[in-house]
């Protein structure tokens, strides 16, 4: 929570006035007792009614004064905690903007979607509770203390024994309870994984006529969550009976000992009625008090939370400032001896790649599942920085482009298709915002995806829902595909992203790409070898290495590993073809 | 894309909130005995707690002023007064143990329920409802009705016994005060409700805003690396600026406003007491009350008001409580699968099936299969190709029975499949899928989950079949290594797993859909023999792209947009020149 407290730095003047006002309201809240005391010892000892009246009205006033101040500080206290939960969203979002591909790899997007709605808002529920109680309740306790001391000193020491008393209980208590806390939360993930797990399986599990144990396996995930709510239960039960048996010896010492007081003189009637009620207010204090370590407890582990996902430093920071102005002869990707790994513990994904592609050409990457494919071209646009070894792009180091230049002149069309809710309009200006709508149908007849929207009744208007739910694998990869065609990129990078297409209409892209602007450097990644044979060059990758370079030909004598990967793909062609 | 009607909710019954409370209530009638010996010891605790500020007021009076201290009948109220708060604790805790523990076995049986529902669900239900909206009903929901049910029990039942048995120690005190007590207290209650009132319309507001930023960031942080890709960071930071904005100006207001229940109550309270007080003290003068009972009056006070807001509190409370009950009732509600017929038969299938005047659609408005007909021979290979999202896998969902025929019927060993008993149809069938799904437990149990008997022995052999054995013994604990959402495993390696799945059981017929689309082309062509060894004398049917598969096919049905459009060999349907000779062929020039 510390960490974070610099979110308050904006609203500094509303976080002091709030716990001010709680405290003042605390103060004319200790001092009913003491005026009932005096209604008691002066007024109805002395049977005066004017007094009784006249002390009435004070308490009444300290009623409004306290309801005023505490009004105050509730507004306040709630401006000040919204302040720093936006000021607090706000950083984070732009923080989680600054990572690289690394960091949103390792942390996961549910995790920063949880991060930026539900932890800020239980942390900005713990500052408004925290400015509002965390002081009342500490001040209303000290300050029962020293009233019960300005009544009698020698009385005033059974507060001082049963206060401790009663912070010990409540403390071995939350100590308790707090580790069980978490195991309850624990095993509660492990019902909400296995619900989740039972939808998104419903298939799997009844094709294997798995209902029986599956229910068998929750059922025992519900029997022990149960038991260990329960015994958290039984500890936490024992908070008020504990108090109150406190409170009450307290209250009863004092009694006892008041009485003998009150027979030497030493205080009377009213004043020990007063001792009584302060050792009342101690205990309802105390008791909120537990309420609100609860809540702090679960804000401040959101902070701890929150405060982890920023200091996460992001692996691709930006460092230069200036444009670069591009080489015109120099090749248009070029990577020297690069080797990169994802983490620095983990084996290298990619191991000392070296190529250069001129202007215009088209490049074309094959290998298997995990073979580094997508890792490498996500290295040009620096998604990620090289291990070692340098990446260029026309003949200036990656790292020396401000990121934005960069990825300008890089269209990437990513293996997973995501669209945003909006219209297709909206979605292919991404791409570049100035875009005419003549631009944009064109880019789409490239994607072949012309005739499908074309087809919808509200054509580039069409609606996109969240997430493109609205299109299928297939239209949506196209679509995408027509998005980064609308920047026109000088280098098109195309990752897998024809993987939900079927062959023919892989194939119609594929011929209408290649016609397309000649400047356009294209790489190619797919599993498909018919998808690159065509290329000017093609690396083939396997574990990170590159084991072959070259044209199609040439690397069907040359590399083993290419000829083997035809010739499962292409050897149904030629036998096709022998037939017709 | 498949559009589904059926949800949940479809067959939820309205809004009747006796309905849900009173059905709730069913679910306590097992818990009965512990029900009645909490509310007993919830009376006992109130009575004690009420019993102590008399006791404290009687030993006050025994104080009166100097020398006139009568310390024999302190000791006794004190003894007295101590036995009280003792046994007030031991009921008190008794009391919260047992609403602690019938809150959470019932939360338990309604968890536990809605789960078992889940299994029986048609899929056409579990496909047509989001899984969030499930898991958020079997989860927060629950949580909520538990919480609900926690503060009706310990603090609802409490609170109204509180009232009327300080009512009736104030009555056997005092008349007059008492009647100021009873008709100052329900201010508060009211002003409660009123400010209640108003900070509904505002949280509601507030709800909807942050609704609509967890769909702004939902969006936004899932499709990260694209707005990365294209510099688009600034953009989207000043949109969700802007909803963040909205937030705050909505938020402040409705915090604020129902932060003002507590003031504005103790407020109240502070009245309530100052009228105690002035009363009590000129009925003191008057002779009416004792010193002490006027102290005792003035706890009464204080006390008497905290369960009114404490009520008003619970009345929220178990408001959304009643809502989140009535949405797990909708998914114990929802409409099961048809059960298996009476004399439905356990199944030895020989692999024959019989398609015959199948029509099938998921929605009314959209049809799809029609008049569909089909006799496949035991061990016969039938492939399903036709462009993306032509409904290839529609065809899979009828014929696992995960969704029925509209007309027609599906006959495997010439049983119509609705005879059979459901299990032991599925049973029949291996399955293997594009989308991978694997449980969260180890690698071993994954590959034995159609068989959990399977021996070590067999599942190793299953897993060198599918050629996973190498990649999980990288693995860090090898077939004990638990395997979890994040994972390390790739998507092709899942596929492996899945195969392995597979491999393991082999039943007579078998589903492949796109099984091997995450596969590399090296690791394919291995597993493709122990596949080719996997079909031989079994009923296939194959969802694929490669055209060796679907060239040795003995039936290719050809698909396009959800119907079937041609069937026959390969041979036969390139002499007909129609759609599948055009997608052939547009696949050879694409290839040449």
């Amino acid at each position: 929570m510390l960490s974070l407290i610099r979110y308050l730095k904006n609203n500094k003047a509303q976080s002091v006035i709030a716990p001010l006002f709680k405290l003042t309201e605390a103060i004319f809240e200790l001092l009913v007792p003491l005026i009932m005391a005096d209604i008691i010892d002066v007024g109805v000892a002395n049977a005066d009614s004017g007094y009784i009246l006249k002390r009435g009205a004070v308490l009444v006033l300290l009623g409004i004064l306290g309801l005023a101040c505490s009004l105050t500080a509730q507004y306040f206290a709630a401006v000040a905690a919204f302040g720093f939960g936006t000021a607090l969203r706000t950083d984070v979002y732009k923080h989680i903007g600054s990572l690289s591909y690394a960091e949103i790899d390792r942390i996961g997007g549910s995790t920063l979607i949880n991060r930026i709605t539900s932890d800020i808002n239980l942390a900005q529920d713990g500052v408004n509770r925290f400015l509002r109680l965390f002081m009342r309740s500490p001040f209303i306790v000290a300050g029962a203390v020293i009233m019960a001391f300005t009544v009698s000193v020698r009385l005033s020491l059974i507060f001082v024994v049963a206060v401790p008393a009663l912070g010990l209980v409540i403390y071995l208590i939350m100590r308790a309870n707090l580790p069980r806390y978490k195991l309850i939360q624990q095993k509660l993930d492990g019902v909400t994984q296995s619900v989740r797990e039972n939808l998104s399986g419903a298939r799997v599990i009844r094709a294997f006529s798995a209902q029986e144990r599956e229910k068998r396996e929750f059922y025992g995930k519900t029997k022990s969550l149960e038991q260990s709510q329960v015994s958290v239960g039984r500890i936490s039960a024992l908070l008020n009976p504990l108090t109150c048996i406190i409170v009450y010896a307290a209250i009863i010492t004092l009694i006892w000992c008041g009485g003998i007081s009150v027979n030497i003189g030493g205080i009377e009637q009213g004043e020990l009625i007063a001792l009584v009620s302060y050792m009342t207010m101690i205990l309802t204090a105390l008791i909120a008090f537990a309420d609100l370590i609860i809540f702090v407890t679960k804000g401040n582990a959101s902070a701890a939370r929150i405060s982890d996902l920023l200091s996460v430093q992001p692996s691709v920071t930006e460092t230069a400032s200036q444009e670069v102005t591009p080489e015109p002869d120099a090749p248009a990707v070029r990577f020297e001896n690069v080797s990169f790994a994802y983490s620095q513990t983990e084996e290298c994904s990619l191991k000392n790649i070296s190529f250069s592609l001129g202007k215009g050409k088209t490049l074309g990457i094959i290998g298997g599942t995990g073979s580094g494919k997508s890792t490498l071209v996500n290295l040009i646009p620096r998604f990620y920085d090289v291990t070692e070894g340098r990446v260029a792009v026309n003949g200036a180091d990656v790292k020396s482009y401000p990121t934005k230049q960069l990825r300008k002149m890089i269209g990437i069309v990513p293996q997973k298709a995501t669209l945003f809710s909006g219209t297709i309009r909206s979605n292919m200006l991404w791409g570049n915002e100035n875009a005419s709508d003549d631009e944009i149908w064109q880019a789409l007849e490239t994607a072949q995806a012309r005739e499908f929207v074309e087809q919808k009744p509200d054509k580039l208007n069409e609606g996109v829902a969240q997430g493109g739910k609205n299109f299928s694998g297939g239209q949506k990869q196209r679509l995408t595909i027509a998005r980064a065609l609308v920047g026109s990129p000088e280098i098109l990078i195309l990752d897998d992203s024809a993987s939900a297409l079927d062959m023919a209409t892989d194939a119609k892209l594929r011929r209408a790409l290649a016609h397309r602007n000649e400047k356009c450097t294209t790489i190619i990644v797919s599993q498909r070898a018919s998808a690159v044979k065509n290329a000017d060059m093609i690396i083939v990758l396997d574990d990170g290495e590159c084991v072959g370079m070259g044209t199609h030909d040439e690397l069907l004598k040359s590399c083993e590993v290419y000829e083997e990967i035809c010739r499962s793909q292409l050897s149904d062609n030629s036998k096709g073809g022998g037939q017709r | 894309m498949i559009q589904h009607t059926d949800n949940i909710d479809k067959k939820h019954i309205g809004g009747q909130k006796n309905g849900t409370l009173a059905r709730l209530l069913r679910y306590v009638r097992p818990y009965i005995g512990v029900l009645v010996l909490s509310m007993i010891c919830a009376a006992a605790t109130v009575m004690c707690t009420l019993y102590s500020p008399l006791l404290i007021g009687d030993a006050v009076d025994c104080i009166v002023s100097k020398g006139r201290v009568d310390f024999e009948a302190i000791k006794n109220i004190m003894i007295k007064l101590g036995a009280v708060v003792a046994l007030g604790a031991v009921f008190q805790w008794i009391m919260s143990t047992c609403s602690n523990y019938i809150s959470y076995s019932v939360i338990r049986n309604l968890r536990n329920e809605c789960f078992a529902k889940l299994e029986k669900l048609p899929l056409k239900t579990i496909d047509g409802t989001s899984h969030g909206d499930i898991v958020s009903r079997i989860i927060s929901d629950a949580e909520m009705v538990c919480d609900g049910l926690l503060l009706g029990f310990s603090q609802l039942f409490t609170g109204i016994v509180t009232i009327f048995a300080t009512i009736g120690f104030m009555l056997s005190l005092d008349i007059k005060i008492t009647v100021v007590v009873v008709i100052l207290t329900p201010l508060s209650l009211f002003v409660a409700k009123f400010i209640a009132d108003s900070t509904f319309r505002l949280f509601k507001e507030q709800s909807q805003v942050r609704g609509e930023m967890t769909g702004y960031v939902n969006e936004s942080l899932s499709g990260l690396k694209v707005v990365k890709a294209f510099s688009r960071e600034d953009i989207s930071l000043g949109e969700f600026d802007e909803i963040n904005k909205k937030y705050r100006k909505i938020g402040v207001k409705a915090l604020f406003f129902s932060s003002l229940v507590n003031p504005s109550t103790r407020f109240i309270n502070g009245l309530v007491y100052t009228g105690v007080g002035i009363f009590g003290a000129f009925s003191a003068i008057s002779g009416g009350i004792t010193i002490g009972q006027l102290s005792c009056f003035l706890s009464y006070a204080n006390q008497y008001t905290k369960p009114f807001n404490e009520i008003s509190g619970v009345v929220t409370e178990l408001q959304s409580a009643m809502a989140s009950a009535q949405r797990l009732f909708s998914v114990i509600d929802a409409q099961e699968q048809p059960p298996d017929r009476e004399n439905a038969v356990t199944l030895d299938a020989d692999g024959r099936v019989d398609i015959k005047n199948v029509s099938f659609s998921y929605t009314p408005q959209q049809r799809l299969i029609e008049d569909f007909n089909l006799s496949v021979k035991s061990g016969q290979r039938i492939a399903i190709v036709g462009p993306t999202g032509c409904g290839k896998t529609t065809l899979i969902n009828l014929l696992m029975r995960f969704y029925d025929c509209d007309s027609g019927e599906i006959l495997v060993s010439g049983i119509p499949v609705k005879d059979i008993k459901l299990d032991s149809l599925r049973g029949e069938y291996g399955m293997v899928l594009q989308e991978t799904w694997l449980k969260t437990a180890t690698v071993k149990e994954n590959i034995a989950y159609g068989c959990p008997d399977a021996t070590d022995e067999e599942i190793t052999a299953a897993a060198k079949a599918a050629h996973c054995h190498s990649i999980i013994k990288r693995l860090p604990q090898g077939y004990d290594t638990v395997l979890t959402d994040e994972g390390a495993l790739s998507q092709g390696e899942k596929q492996l797993l899945c195969i392995a799945r597979v491999m393991l059981r082999l039943p007579p017929m078998l589903i492949l859909d796109e099984a091997t689309s995450s596969i590399d082309t090296r690791t394919e062509i291995r597993i493709q023999r122990n596949f080719e060894k996997m079909m031989k004398g079994r009923t296939s049917f194959i969802v694929a792209h490669r055209l060796s598969t679907i060239r040795e096919a003995d039936v290719i049905l050809v698909m396009r947009d959800g119907n079937i459009v041609e069937q026959g060999t390969h041979e036969q349907l390139l002499a007909k020149n129609g759609f599948y000779s055009e997608l052939y062929n547009s696949q050879f020039a694409a290839e040449g």
